[in-house]
């Protein structure tokens, strides 16, 4: 590979690595999703054939699956259930590469944030006064309260001359995400039945996947993956500093609002979709960086890849492991998360961004 | 590469001109520039001195449309900068800011070659004129070797090369830099300096940056602004400015001019009583 290959492509690897090796590491993580996803729609509380598999899928396109009512039940449940996995894995990932860049903060994430719990709390609020019921009805609800958290935080963070600088969103953030956490809690712990119907949405889980659904929310996910790719090259430069970016010709404010709003459509609709998720959006933005190092470009592919393989694989691991129940996937991630993070925290090879 | 007269960015580099009209800059209310006239000089390097919190550095923001004037403007081209499309400024003038961050693990070349994002369109494909204005630029600051080398593995020497290198990349006509040498021991404050010089003599890039120490004002520029409280106090070529009256006006502080044994220009030389000498008598 020569040098001007290597530079058109990006950055170099952030551990040193030779392109080859990176390569390799990347076709890995590929094979492995591939892997998991396989696994996510055979395994679970009843595991079923591959046959069974493809018999489940040309029957059901004729329309007479009633043979094997249970094995196409059990795959009409987990194929939307995979598909979710991997959007949802995708969706956080991204969204935490670009708050990190957007706050140029290595601690950013859609839970520290304030977005969650801006979900949470119109959430609570919902149950408590007009009673929520059908998934579609939370859905609507988290996904305003998580954008109008969201609308806050930049609008709490551009306050001064000075604009939307780093630090001032990141404390806009802290501050709100913590004042709408005691709310939630103020107006729950009085009623027995909030907490109850509240606790299910919060864990955070993707086994009540429906095609129909997720249909609504895909759009504003496939905007924010659009406003991702189209950040990368912005936060590159944002991360030279604003004074640099801004000197660069980059218009600092307005890149700064689009990678938000990329954020905020991608982390509002997948809690939307799954309840808040921990951890994803915090773990594979700073595994992607060690392998492919600083550019934001790059970053958030390798983030389409990982956090759907982390996702789908936490789900397949909740439900194995508690067989014949499930482990909710929010559970899982964090298991996970917390190990892996301060894994990578201890090889001294995590950035700051 | 085809030159078309009319569009600025291709003509002849040497025709940008830069020049502060009547402005005025704040933060928040507090007025900081108080009504600035003054005309960069194309082709030439020149300082900005003055004592701290003077505006200096919020004049060489000012001209790198960085700030907006609350009132007056900075030309470029006789154009106001700050209604020009921010990139296009960015492909003219360039500006290497006190403290500019290098992402964790970033190799010298992956930070050199993010100067060349106002020249790229929207997509970014990189180009043949690319890679060559990023190839010259690590050659002529001698970082070719050390191009793979992570920037938070160099001395700040060659830390400061880079981003020079960066601005270099950038291939701008115009160059402001915020105090280039602070925080250098005095070897790499030299070579910076001669690395801008030698810049200017080559390419006769114009070049404003923002120095501290007043002798290496004197040795290193065409012109000197000396500002006080936001005001323009003295303008002009170094042996014009450096005087002690200047020195008094601009620093209140008291000191001897000499000429410098080896170039023959003015040197500042600190009034006797600043010395430990004084205490040990």
């Amino acid at each position: 590979m020569t040098s001007r290959q290597r530079r058109r492509a990006g950055t170099g690897p952030g551990l040193g690595l030779g392109a080859g090796t990176t390569g390799i590491i990347i076709v890995a993580l590929m094979a492995a999703l591939a892997v998991v996803c396989a696994l996510s729609v055979l395994f679970g509380s009843r595991a079923v054939t591959f046959d069974q598999v493809v018999y489940a899928f040309t029957s059901s396109a004729d329309g007479t699956g009633g043979t094997d009512g249970i094995v196409s039940e059990v795959v009409r449940l987990r194929v939307p259930r995979t598909v979710l996995g991997i959007l949802v894995g995708a969706a956080l990932a991204v969204s935490g590469a670009l708050m990190q860049g957007v706050m140029r903060n290595p601690l950013a994430d859609p839970s520290i944030l304030g977005l969650n719990s801006g979900a949470a709390f119109a959430v609570v609020c919902a149950i408590a006064t007009i009673g929520l019921s059908t998934p579609a009805q939370y859905m609507i609800v988290a996904l305003i309260g998580g954008a109008a958290a969201a609308i806050l935080v930049w609008v709490l963070g551009s306050i001064g001359r000075t604009g939307a600088t780093p630090l001032k969103f990141t404390l806009a953030g802290a501050v709100l995400g913590s004042a709408l956490a005691s709310l939630t809690s103020a107006i729950m712990l009085p009623r027995a039945d909030v907490i109850s119907t509240y606790r299910f949405w919060q864990v955070g889980g993707i086994s009540g996947a429906r095609f129909n659904l997720m249909a609504p929310v895909v759009p504003m996910l496939l905007i924010g993956f659009i406003l991702a790719v189209f950040s990368a090259r912005q936060l590159n430069m944002l991360a030279l500093g604003d004074q640099m970016a801004a000197g660069l010709g980059v218009s600092v404010t307005r890149a700064r609002a689009i990678a938000w709003a990329g954020a905020v459509l991608l982390s509002a609709g997948s809690t939307a979709l799954a309840g808040p998720i921990g951890f994803v959006g915090l773990v594979v933005p700073h595994a992607a960086r060690i392998i492919v190092g600083s550019d934001y470009r790059r970053i958030i592919g390798l983030c389409m890849l990982i956090g759907p393989l982390l996702l789908v694989a936490s789900d397949v691991i909740g439900r194995v492991i508690s067989r014949p129940g499930d482990v909710e996937v929010g559970i899982v991630t964090a298991l996970i998360g917390a190990p892996v993070f301060i894994a990578l925290a201890r090889t001294g090879k995590m950035t700051e961004v | 590469m085809s030159v078309n007269p009319s569009d600025p960015a291709t003509t002849d580099r040497s025709r940008h001109t830069l020049r502060a009209d009547g402005v005025r800059l704040s933060y928040d209310r507090r007025e900081i520039i108080h009504g600035l006239d003054f005309d960069v000089p194309a082709g030439r390097i020149g300082a900005i001195i003055g004592a701290n919190g003077c505006g200096k550095s919020t004049l060489l923001k000012g001209l790198a449309r960085l700030l907006k004037p609350s009132d007056g403007s900075v030309l470029l081209d006789g154009k106001a900068i700050n209604t020009m499309p921010t990139r296009q400024v960015a492909t003219i003038v360039g500006l290497l800011p006190q403290s500019p961050i290098a992402p964790e693990g970033i190799t010298i070349a992956d930070l050199v070659s993010r100067g060349r994002h106002p020249h790229q369109g929207l997509v970014g494909s990189w180009r043949d004129e690319d890679e060559q204005a990023v190839a010259h630029a690590l050659a002529v600051t001698g970082l070719a070797e050390l191009a793979d080398r992570p920037v938070d593995e160099v001395s700040g020497g060659q830390r400061q090369r880079a981003w020079i290198a960066l601005a270099l990349a950038q291939q701008t006509d115009i160059l402001l830099l915020d105090e280039p040498t602070t925080y250098l021991d005095i070897a790499y404050q030299l070579e910076v300096l001669d690395l801008l010089c030698e810049l200017n003599a080559t390419e006769h890039t114009t070049i404003v940056m923002v120095l501290h120490d007043l002798n290496q004002a004197i040795r290193y520029t065409d012109w000197i602004l000396a500002l006080r409280d936001g005001e323009r106090v003295y303008y002009g070529t170094p042996r014009e400015v450096i005087s002690e009256q200047m020195v008094a006006d601009v620093f209140d502080t008291e000191a001897r001019i000499v000429t410098d044994p080896d170039t023959g220009l003015p040197l500042m030389v600190p009034d006797a009583r600043h010395s430990l000498a004084r205490f040990r008598k």
